[in-house]
C-alpha cells in the first residue's frame, strides 16, 4: 500500500506514537479520534487492536476525543468509523506489532517470524522468551511516521475480530452515572440560557427581577449581546428561572413562520442552488412515468438534551462536549471567541444518542461563551427539553420527483430524481454557525448553506441515483438555501427520503410491468450480485412467495439500497396491519456490511436503524409556530413506543468476510422507510407518498379510492 | 428546612427546599446520578424511580411530597437479575434511558413475576428510547423474569 493510500485517519496522524502507548500495568492504551455516540465504536475498535497485536481484549484500554491527548479523525459521522478509523487502527496496530518484533528478533538474533504472540508475551520454538510488548517496546521508536505498508492479519487468522463482544460502556450506564451531564467539577456554576428566538432578533426588554422572583434563590443574569445566561449554584434555580425566562422577555425582529412552511412542499420553487448530477439529459423516447414523495422536517429527538461544561482557568479555555468532533469543534469555539485553538482544550464525554447534528456542538458555545466572561468557574449548561426541540438543527424536508422513461418491458430506460431540499450539513466545519453566535455582539455573518459532495456521500442527493441497472441516470438537485429552520445532519440524510422514494416508485413501475417487486428488483441487478444476495435473503425470510394480492388490510413490502451506493448493502422487508393507523407487525433484514468486527454490535445497529426508520415514518413531524418550532415535547412530537415495536424482528448478516469492513448505523433507514411504504400500499391497494403515515393521512388515501 | 426521607434503605435527611424535584435531590444532593434528566413533563421516564415499589416520575414530583416514604433509584439493584439480563442480551444502544427502564422493569417483576410480553410493553409504555432498542429490552425483561423464576435469586 502506497502513503497516499492510507485512510483519512492514519495519514493525518502517521506516527503510531499518537495512537498506541505501552502502560506498566500491562495494558495497551489506545487513542482514537472517533467518539462513541450509542454505536458501540468503541469496543470495536477494541477488538481489532487487541486482534493485530495479540493481546487480550480487557488488556486494551481506550481514550477517545481529546484535543490534548488523542489523534485528530475529524468528526463520527456517515458510518465512517470502522471503514476510516477502524482500518487506520488495524494498520497502526499492525504497524507496532511489527516494530517491537523486529526489534526482539534483532535482540534474539533470529528472524521476526520466529517470534510468536500470546496474550502480548513473546515466545520463539513454543518456548517463553521471557519477553513481552512492555519490555521491548520501550527501545522501539513509535514516534516515526507509519507508511501503511505492513500487512495487517490475514482475516484467517482473526480470533477477536468477527466475534461478538459485549459492549464496554454498557455496565457503567446501567448503574448509575455514565454521562456528560453526570459530570461535577469544583466551582460548579448551574447554566441554562435564554435562548434568542431567531437569527437577528433583538432583545428590547428583559425583566429580571420577575424572573429572580420566579427562579426563588441565588441567580445572576448574564446579559452579551442577545445572549442570555441564568447562573446559580443550585440547579433547580437554574431550571426555574429558565422557565420563566421567555415570559418575562421581548424580542423585536423576530421571525415569522407559518404552517405552510413546515411542509415539503414548501419548497418547490423557493430560490435554489441548482444542479445535475450524472447523465446527460435524455432524448424523449417511450412513456413517462412520475411521482413526488415528500417527508417533513424530523428533530434528532435525543432522549438526554444537550450539555457541556466549560472553565477559563490561567487563560487556558478547557471544554466538554458530547460533540461529534473534538478538533472541528475547538476551531469553531477559537473563531467565535477569538482565541488561539491552542489555548482551548475540548474533551469528549459521552452524552445520549445524538443521530447527527444535534444541540451538542451549540451548547459548547453557550458554556464557553460564559466560562470567558465569569472565569474560575466551572460552567455547566444543560439544555432544556424546549430547548433541545426547539433550536437543534434539523433533518430537512424533502420533496423528491422521480420520472422514468418506461422500455416495452416495462423497465426503466431513463432515470431522473428531482430534489427540492435544504442542507443536510451545516456543522461549523461546513460554514455553519455555532447557535449563540447570532446572539453575541458581533454576530455570526450569514451562513451560506452548502451541502456534501457526490464524492462525500452527498447529501439532499445522497442515494437518488438508483442502484439498479438502467441506462440512464441522472439527479437535479435544487439546494434551497432560504429554508425556514436551520437544518443539518440527521441519520442518513437525504438517503431516508431518497430511497424512500426510489423504492416505492420501483413498485410503483413494477406494478406498472405486471411484475412481482422482488423479481422486478432482481431483474435489474444482474451485475450486483451482493445487492441481489440481501434482497433474495430478504424475500426468503419474510416469505415472500407467500405474499397474497394484498388490498386486505395486511401487506408485506420491501426496500433496498446500498448506503451511499457504496457502503453496506441492506434489505428490509416488513409486514403490516392497516386499519385507521399502520400497525408494523414484523421486520426482516439482510444486510451485507463486509467484514463483520461485532457480529451483535452490528445487529444492534441495523435494528436501532430500523426501529427508528420506523418512528420516522409512522409518526414523526416537526410543527411551526409563529415564530418557530412548535413541537418542544414529546406529546406534539411523538416518537414510536414499546407498544408500536414488532413483535418480530430479524436482522441477518450475510456473510463476506473477505469484502472490507462497511459501516452500517445509517444503511437500514431509507430501505426500512421504503419497506413500510411498500407494505401500506400492498395493504390498502393504494399508495401514501407523504411521510409520516399518520391517521389522516390513510384517511385521506382512503377517501380517495 | 429539612425532608427526611428513605432512599435505597437507608434514611436520609436533604435540606432541598420541599418544592424541590426529587429529581434535582437525588442527583444534587444525594449524588445519585442513576435518575437522569430527559424532559421535566412527565413524558420520557428517564427520571423514573420508585417511591414505596411504585414508578414515579422524580422530574416532577415535589421532594416534600415523599416525606416519610421508600424511594429506589437505580443505585440499589447492584446484583439484581434485571441488570445482567440486560447485559445478556446488550440491550442497550446510547443507554440514557435505560436506568428508568429497569425501574419500571423492576416494580413490575416485584409485582408480576412471570410477564408475559403484553406486560412487559404495558410496564415500559411510558418510557421512550430514541436508539430503537425496545426489542431488546423486552427480551430482556423476559430474561430476568426467567431467571427470577429459576430461584437465581437476586
Amino acid at each position: 500500500m502506497s502513503a497516499t493510500a492510507l485512510p483519512l485517519s492514519l495519514a493525518a496522524n502517521p506516527s503510531p506514537a499518537k495512537w498506541v502507548r505501552f502502560d506498566p500495568d500491562r495494558t495497551v492504551h489506545l487513542s482514537v479520534g472517533k467518539v462513541e455516540i450509542g454505536q458501540g465504536i468503541l469496543t470495536a475498535l477494541r477488538q481489532i487492536a487487541a486482534e493485530e497485536l495479540d493481546v487480550a481484549l480487557s488488556a486494551v484500554r481506550i481514550l477517545s476525543g481529546d484535543t490534548d491527548l488523542a489523534p485528530d479523525e475529524a468528526s463520527t459521522t456517515s458510518s465512517l468509523s470502522i471503514e476510516v478509523g477502524g482500518t487506520a487502527v488495524r494498520l497502526v496496530t499492525a504497524e507496532v506489532r511489527v516494530r517491537v518484533l523486529a526489534r526482539l528478533a534483532q535482540r534474539l538474533n533470529c528472524a521476526p517470524d520466529d517470534i510468536a504472540v500470546i496474550d502480548g508475551a513473546f515466545y520463539r520454538g513454543g518456548q517463553p522468551t521471557g519477553q513481552d510488548y512492555w519490555s521491548v517496546a520501550p527501545e522501539v521508536d513509535l514516534a516515526r511516521a507509519a507508511d501503511g505498508a505492513t500487512a495487517p492479519k490475514p482475516v484467517a487468522a482473526y480470533r477477536v475480530v468477527g466475534q461478538s463482544a459485549p459492549r464496554l460502556d454498557l455496565p457503567a450506564k446501567l448503574a448509575g452515572a455514565a454521562f456528560i451531564q453526570d459530570m461535577v467539577r469544583p466551582d460548579l456554576l448551574h447554566a441554562r440560557i435564554l435562548r434568542q428566538p431567531s437569527r437577528g432578533a433583538r432583545l428590547a426588554a428583559l425583566d429580571e427581577a420577575a424572573i429572580r422572583r420566579a427562579a426563588g434563590g441565588a441567580l445572576r443574569v448574564l446579559r452579551h449581546g442577545n445572549f442570555v445566561a441564568l447562573l446559580s449554584e443550585n440547579e433547580t434555580v437554574a431550571q426555574r428561572a429558565a422557565m420563566a425566562a421567555p415570559g418575562h422577555a421581548s424580542w423585536e425582529n423576530v421571525r415569522q413562520l407559518t404552517p405552510a412552511q413546515q411542509a415539503a412542499a414548501w419548497l418547490v420553487g423557493q430560490p435554489s442552488d441548482d444542479r445535475v448530477i450524472g447523465d446527460p439529459l435524455p432524448p424523449a423516447a417511450g412513456p413517462v412515468v412520475e411521482a413526488t414523495y415528500t417527508r417533513p422536517y424530523i428533530a434528532h429527538a435525543s432522549i438526554g438534551p444537550s450539555c457541556a461544561l466549560a472553565e477559563l482557568r490561567d487563560g487556558h479555555l478547557s471544554v466538554w462536549s458530547h460533540t461529534q468532533g473534538v478538533y472541528p469543534l475547538r476551531n469553531a469555539l477559537a473563531r467565535v471567541l477569538d482565541r488561539k485553538a491552542e489555548t482551548i482544550s475540548v474533551h469528549h464525554v459521552q452524552g445520549a444518542g445524538c443521530y447527527g447534528h444535534n444541540g451538542a456542538d451549540d451548547a459548547a458555545l453557550d458554556a464557553a461563551v460564559i466560562a470567558t466572561l465569569v472565569p474560575d468557574h466551572c460552567i455547566r449548561v444543560q439544555w432544556r427539553r424546549e430547548d433541545e426541540f426547539g433550536f437543534e438543527p434539523l433533518g430537512s424536508a424533502m420533496s423528491v420527483t422521480m420520472r422514468a422513461v418506461v422500455d416495452a418491458a416495462g423497465r426503466p430506460a431513463d432515470w431522473t430524481a428531482e430534489i427540492w431540499s435544504g442542507s443536510h450539513v451545516q456543522r461549523p466545519a461546513m460554514g455553519g454557525n455555532l447557535l449563540a453566535h447570532e446572539a453575541l455582539p458581533t454576530p455570526a455573518p450569514d451562513p451560506r448553506p452548502t451541502d456534501p459532495t457526490e464524492a462525500a456521500g452527498g447529501g439532499g442527493t445522497r442515494n437518488a441515483i438508483p442502484h439498479y441497472a438502467i441506462p440512464g441516470k441522472r439527479i437535479l438537485h435544487h439546494l434551497v438555501p432560504g429554508a425556514p429552520v436551520r437544518t443539518s445532519a440527521l441519520r442518513g440524510l437525504g438517503a431516508v427520503a431518497n430511497v424512500f422514494a426510489l423504492e416505492s416508485f420501483m413498485d410503483e413501475l413494477a406494478a406498472r410491468a405486471g411484475a412481482d417487486p422482488v423479481a422486478y428488483r432482481l431483474g435489474l441487478l444482474g451485475n450486483s450480485p451482493r445487492a441481489a444476495r440481501v434482497i433474495a435473503r430478504v424475500a426468503e425470510m419474510a416469505g415472500w412467495n407467500a405474499r397474497g394480492k394484498g388490498g386486505d388490510g395486511r401487506g408485506l413490502g420491501i426496500g433496498f439500497a446500498q448506503y451511499k451506493n457504496r457502503s453496506a448493502y441492506a434489505a428490509v422487508a416488513a409486514e403490516v396491519e392497516v386499519d385507521q393507523e399502520v400497525r408494523l407487525r414484523r421486520v426482516w433484514c439482510a444486510a451485507d456490511a463486509g467484514l463483520v468486527v461485532n457480529p451483535d454490535g452490528l445487529r444492534n445497529q441495523l435494528e436501532g436503524g430500523i426501529l427508528q426508520a420506523a418512528s420516522f415514518t409512522l409518526k414523526e413531524q416537526v410543527t411551526f409556530n409563529a415564530t418557530g418550532v412548535g413541537s418542544i415535547d414529546w406529546e406534539s412530537y411523538p416518537i414510536l413506543r414499546f407498544s408500536e415495536v414488532p413483535e418480530e424482528m430479524t436482522c441477518e448478516l450475510v456473510d463476506a468476510p473477505e469484502e472490507r469492513a462497511l459501516g452500517v448505523g445509517e444503511c437500514t433507514l431509507g430501505p426500512t422507510a421504503a419497506a413500510i411504504g411498500n407494505a401500506v400500499a400492498h395493504a390498502l391497494g393504494m399508495r401514501i407518498r407523504d411521510m409520516p403515515f399518520t391517521r389522516d393521512r390513510i384517511a385521506a388515501v382512503l377517501l380517495q379510492g | 428546612m429539612s425532608t427526611d426521607l428513605t432512599v435505597n434503605g437507608r434514611a436520609a435527611r436533604v435540606t432541598a427546599e420541599p418544592t424541590t424535584p426529587l429529581l434535582d435531590v437525588l442527583r444534587n444532593e444525594l449524588d445519585l446520578k442513576g435518575a437522569r434528566y430527559g424532559c421535566g413533563l412527565e413524558q420520557c421516564g428517564a427520571c423514573m424511580v420508585l417511591v414505596d415499589g411504585e414508578p414515579v416520575f422524580s422530574c416532577a414530583r415535589e421532594v416534600g411530597t415523599v416525606a416519610g416514604h421508600a424511594v429506589t433509584t437505580v443505585e440499589a439493584l447492584d446484583g439484581h437479575p434485571l441488570r445482567q439480563a440486560f447485559l445478556d442480551e446488550q440491550a442497550g444502544q446510547c443507554g440514557y434511558c435505560l436506568t428508568g427502564i429497569l425501574m419500571s422493569a423492576k416494580a413490575l417483576l416485584d409485582r408480576a413475576p412471570r410477564p408475559g410480553r403484553d406486560e412487559i410493553v404495558a410496564a415500559l409504555d411510558k418510557h421512550l428510547c430514541r436508539c430503537g432498542t425496545q426489542y431488546r429490552i423486552i427480551r430482556a425483561v423476559e430474561r430476568a423474569a426467567a431467571r427470577l423464576a429459576d430461584g437465581a435469586g437476586r
